[in-house]
């Protein structure tokens, strides 16, 4: 498999009004680093504020990043290419009901792409192309004039992702897809992604906060506390073998539905809230909370290392 | 067998009437409460659980209206009783904490001004009195520097120091029942293990019941005694957790856990129920689940079906139990 987004140290950071004439950084995003092969998924959890969906955005430059390089298939993705690049990088967002026009039928929205990069070249051939992506995604053919606010919270997510699909992406950003659906529609929602990769061979960059969902879709993962990568690893082998002490205790934390295992399992709770962004420790940014903090993390933050095996943490202790 | 419960909900019924008609949000729901225990209800959104709680506490929305049925607490129906003894019961009897920390406390009001309103109305101390049983109760549920906080307004603490002030006003007055209505849904994943830990601490230590209604499987599995599960305003299943995790008696609640990811089918592929959540305005006549159920039969299209005792800690109301029993049943004469 070959790499086809490569992130390298991205930043973003928003200045916040702290007087009349001073403003002071919002680090969002501080200096971080990932691959994405072509055809995989990369899970890509957090709490919320750790800057999770500033990275996604960030990728497809709905953001001006501050610093930092997003190369995507041999190419940087710069101001000047950018138009020509969301053809083949997309994005699906959280809420279905406020990412879609509600002014706008079902097929306005999913042919929107197609008319912006001048994909098809007269209205029948628009037409069927607009019905072959809803059938894609299991929409009914018929309900294509309708408007959004007539379709199910999860039928509105396949019409987001029918419209992320429209242009042929080779990389789509999901930001919390399925987290605003109910519990019985996620598997659905889910089960679609994976299916449309198989058949599609499009890479995800998966962004959300429910770990078991993440684990369930992804084939890697990394783990973001306050703008930084801390974790990065195999799916399974981050899943098993955590070393970063807030990864055993995200892992630690996550509710699994089953009795026994749940509550024979030595949960980690973690004291405290998570600190502001806008008044970062010194540091590694999880010394505040974290029970192996030494002098050393105050002074200095830790890089990226591998642990073996594309295993990479950052911490000074583990 | 006429045991006293905490709470017991008799066939309760709760409609809502709206411009579009009337919707069946509860439909003949009973379940029984005992002393410190922890029930869990569960179920996706509109399926009449949160409105069961709002029902035992008397806060509906306006347009909403028990049509049937009966709450008891210890015995007492709670319809008789006057608005004054209502305001009695919120509070002393019974408490409820909500979903969203953030719009559940008033803006405009310090933390200790809020918390020092409930112990004024339904307790007799005030003054200093009342404020140091408020810097108690923000020590109770683990908020440092409470001399401190309760001079705050509700934006300068965090959604999980929120959630804290909501569960220590709710425990103002030491209530046998705290209902907890999604307690942790808008909080991250450590925040909310911490305020579920609380939760449960605070249960052995105050011995009070809970009520915890959630659509999360995994905070019912790691804190109920007792489950009930909800589709349609009626309740599908219930039991102990271990059996209904373990032995699932309804197509709904088998269909949940199979769709949820969990640890022993991360490498298989989720089985979704098919389907939408179904129109509270237009219910089938028969079995709520019957549109999505794979294995419906013509009977669940038209009758409801009953609860059957599955074992001595469990019941469920699927035709599937019916059929299967009368099955065996026959096989054996």
């Amino acid at each position: 498999m070959s790499t086809l987004v490569e992130v390298q140290n991205l930043k973003q950071y928003f200045p916040i009004k702290a007087g009349f004439f001073k403003t002071v950084p919002l680090k969002a995003v501080d200096d971080v680093s990932f691959t994405v092969e072509a055809g995989e998924t990369l899970g890509l959890v957090g709490e919320s504020g750790c800057g999770k969906t500033t990275v996604g955005r960030s990728i497809l430059r709905l953001y001006e990043p501050t610093a930092g390089k997003v190369i995507f298939d041999g190419e940087e993705v710069t101001d000047k290419n950018i138009n020509k690049m969301r053809r083949r990088m997309q994005m699906v967002f959280q809420d279905p009901y406020s990412s879609l026009d509600p002014r706008m039928t079902v097929e306005d929205i999913i042919g929107e792409p197609l008319d912006v990069h001048h994909l098809c070249s007269n209205r029948k051939e628009r037409r069927e192309k607009i019905l072959e992506l809803m059938s894609l995604v299991g929409l009914n053919a018929e309900h294509a004039r309708r408007y959004a606010h007539e379709f199910s919270g999860g039928q509105r997510q396949r019409i987001g992702i029918a419209r992320a699909l429209a242009a042929e992406p080779r990389f789509i950003v999901c930001d919390e897809p399925v987290s605003a659906l109910d519990v019985s529609i996620q598997a659905q929602v889910i089960n679609m992604f994976e299916e449309l990769q198989e058949k599609l061979g499009v890479a995800y960059l998966f962004i959300a906060h429910d770990l078991l969902v993440v684990h369930h879709i992804s084939k890697r993962i990394a783990v973001m506390y306050l703008g930084k990568i801390v974790e990065i690893a195999d799916a399974d082998e981050l899943n098993d073998h955590p070393e970063h002490p807030y990864t055993q205790s995200l892992l630690s934390a996550v509710p699994i539905p089953d009795p026994n295992i749940t509550r024979a399992r030595q949960r980690i709770i973690l004291e405290g809230d998570v600190p502001s962004p806008l008044n970062m420790p010194s540091g590694c940014a999880f010394r505040t909370r974290c029970k192996y903090a030494t002098d050393k993390c105050a002074e200095e933050c830790p890089a990226l290392t591998d642990r073996g095996g594309g295993h990479f943490v950052a911490c000074w202790n583990k | 067998m006429d045991k006293q419960f905490l709470i017991s909900v008799q066939d309760l019924h709760t409609s809502f009437f709206t411009e579009s008609g009337e919707v069946k949000a509860v439909n003949g729901v009973s379940f029984n409460l005992d002393p410190g225990e922890i029930l869990g209800i569960v179920g996706e959104s509109g399926s009449g659980k949160s409105v069961t709680a709002y029902s035992i506490m008397q806060i509906l929305a306006n347009t909403g209206r028990i049509t049937g049925g009966r709450i008891l607490y210890k015995g007492e129906d709670i319809s008789s009783y006057s608005e004054k003894q209502m305001q009695n019961f919120r509070g002393k009897c019974c408490s409820i904490i909500f979903q969203d920390p953030m719009t559940s406390l008033n803006p405009v009001f310090t933390i200790g001004n809020q918390l020092k309103e409930a112990i004024v109305l339904h307790t007799d101390k005030k003054g200093a009195e009342a404020t140091a049983r408020a810097i108690e109760l923000l020590e109770l549920v683990g908020i440092n520097e409470p001399h401190k906080r309760i001079k705050q307004y509700p934006f300068e603490l965090s959604g999980g120091m929120r959630q804290r002030v909501m569960i220590a006003m709710a425990l103002a007055c030491e209530p046998d029942i705290l209902i907890a209505d999604e307690p942790t849904t808008a909080l991250d994943v450590t925040i909310q293990a911490q305020i579920l830990e609380l939760i449960t601490e605070l249960q052995k230590k105050l011995g009070m019941a809970v009520i915890l209604v959630t659509h999360d499987l995994g905070v019912i599995a790691g804190m109920c005694d007792n489950v009930v599960v909800m589709y349609g305003g009626r309740i599908c299943e219930r039991g102990t957790a271990s059996e209904i995790f373990y032995n699932p008696k309804h197509e709904y609640t088998k269909g949940l856990l199979r769709s949820i990811p969990g640890l022993n089918n991360m490498k298989k592929k989720l089985e979704p129920i098919l389907g939408t959540p179904i129109n509270m305005l237009n219910l089938p006549a028969g079995c709520a689940f019957c549109t999505r159920c794979d294995a419906a039969m013509k009977i669940c299209l038209t009758e409801v079906p009953e609860e059957v005792w599955i074992n001595d800690d469990h019941k469920a109301a699927c035709w599937m139990n019916v059929k299967e029993a009368f099955e065996e049943g026959g096989a054996g004469e």
